[in-house]
């Protein structure tokens, strides 16, 4: 096995690890990562839905994208690009969370559910995988949503990491605009919203999890996508050591509980497992990278994965408003007609944008 | 000598556009792109293919190689 395969398996276990460890320091249970959950957090925290329990700034994705941000300008790969049909994309990153609501959790947090014995992640990854492979079929049909320009400015691909820091600014001085109505930021008082590692520590682990990221490209979907398309199994590897990297260390803290009931921030109807990562997977394989892969590319420079984060959090904020998101309780009609919708919606989509 | 234009085209479209002329049994592509990710999996690609890789140009912003079998 060539060096690249033991970078990225051993940055995969790494991001496992990791993310057991702000578990154990008080994010809450199979939650040490999860982009669109903590995305979903940050739209609450701004105001944007009103679900009292998931408000919260959440330093990871601070870290991210500053982790990816400083990689990429050291590495020389920092460039603002963009022009790939981005309200497209804008629109997918919104269907991207929704499902991601509907199951509970992006990619990410589905295999370190998995690793914490929650058998209906299970159920979700069969969802994901098939999702990835009705994106290959349409990638294999031709898909392609158009190319993207460098931009004669960088200027462009600061707006995201400038964001970053004026919510890094909102979280460390906790502003009050509003002293009666409380704002411009609200942080949940109880549920997982409350639930955090100490801030330091948190974008200490998302800065370390972005550069190990921006290096080795992980992608979860991307890991599935080209193992069915090229029989690469590169990225794969990566997947496979969050998975281990978690299982261990679940394992040693005593959180490896095995089981469909009761899980934490997790529901039991199966048909919604796999049909809300069924959403996320056919539609990150057609934006080119799972939510955590988009987090890091609109990091450095990619306009086009900025507008699906936009997307994302547009996304989050309807999700909750609209009553699509799961809860423990599991998902209600309106998530269920949306999560239908959106798979009819990007597969729509995915038939339309074929070349000839 | 096929030729094959990957600018701009984000993951995973480079590698299909190659593994297409691949699969039609081309034995000498040559293939321009811009992102570092595309050329490293194009390269990977190449490899696992058996096939040689030569680095024509390898800009910042633009890279070219050859593949021969």
């Amino acid at each position: 096995m060539d060096y690249r395969k033991w970078f990225v398996l051993g940055a995969g276990l790494l991001v496992g690890a990791i993310a057991v460890v702000l578990v154990k320091l008080g994010n809450p249970a199979n939650m040490g990562f999860c982009i669109a959950c903590f995305e979903r957090d940050i739209a609450g925290a701004l105001g944007l839905h009103r679900a009292g329990v998931v408000q919260y700034i959440r330093p990871e994705i601070l870290g991210i994208v500053l982790g990816g941000l400083i990689t990429s300008m050291f590495a020389g790969e920092f460039k603002a690009r963009g022009g790939s049909s981005t309200l497209v994309r804008f629109a997918l990153g919104m269907f991207m969370m929704i499902g991601a609501l509907v199951f509970l959790g992006c990619p990410l947090r589905d295999i370190l559910r998995v690793a914490g014995g929650d058998f209906n992640a299970i159920v979700g990854l069969i969802g994901f995988i098939a999702g990835v492979g009705a994106g290959v079929y349409f990638l294999r049909g031709g898909f392609n949503l158009g190319k993207a320009e460098y931009s004669h400015s960088n200027a462009g691909g600061y707006i995201i990491p400038l964001l970053v820091a004026l919510l890094l600014f909102l979280l460390l001085k906790g502003t009050v605009f509003n002293p009666d109505a409380g704002g411009p930021i609200f942080f949940s008082k109880e549920g997982p919203g409350s639930m955090a590692a100490p801030i330091a520590i948190s974008l200490l682990a998302g800065l370390v999890v972005g550069f190990l990221s921006q290096r080795t490209r992980l992608c979860l979907s991307g890991g599935i996508r080209d193992f069915i398309l090229i029989r690469e199994n590169y990225l794969l590897l990566g997947f496979i050591g969050i998975f281990v990297g978690a299982l261990v260390l679940n394992f040693a803290f005593g959180f490896f509980k095995p089981g469909f009931a009761d899980q934490p921030v997790a529901h039991t109807m199966h048909i919604w497992n796999f049909l809300g990562l069924f959403l996320v997977g056919l539609t990150a394989t057609l934006l080119g990278g799972c939510p955590l892969r988009q987090l890091v590319l609109s990091s450095e420079g990619d306009l086009d994965a900025g507008a699906v984060i936009f997307g994302m959090i547009f996304g989050a904020a309807i999700a909750h408003n609209f009553m699509f998101a799961a809860s423990g309780a599991g998902v209600g009609i309106y998530g269920q007609i949306a999560c239908v919708v959106g798979i009819i919606f990007v597969g729509w989509i995915g038939w339309s944008y074929k070349e000839v | 000598m096929e030729k094959v234009d990957v600018r701009g085209l984000s993951c995973p479209m480079p590698v299909i556009r190659v593994k297409k002329l691949i699969d039609k049994g081309s034995k000498e592509i040559n293939v321009v792109g811009t992102s570092q990710v595309s050329k490293e999996n194009v390269s990977k690609l190449a490899a696992s293919n058996g096939f040689a890789l030569k680095i024509i140009r390898d800009g910042k912003d633009e890279w070219e190689v050859e593949l021969s079998k």
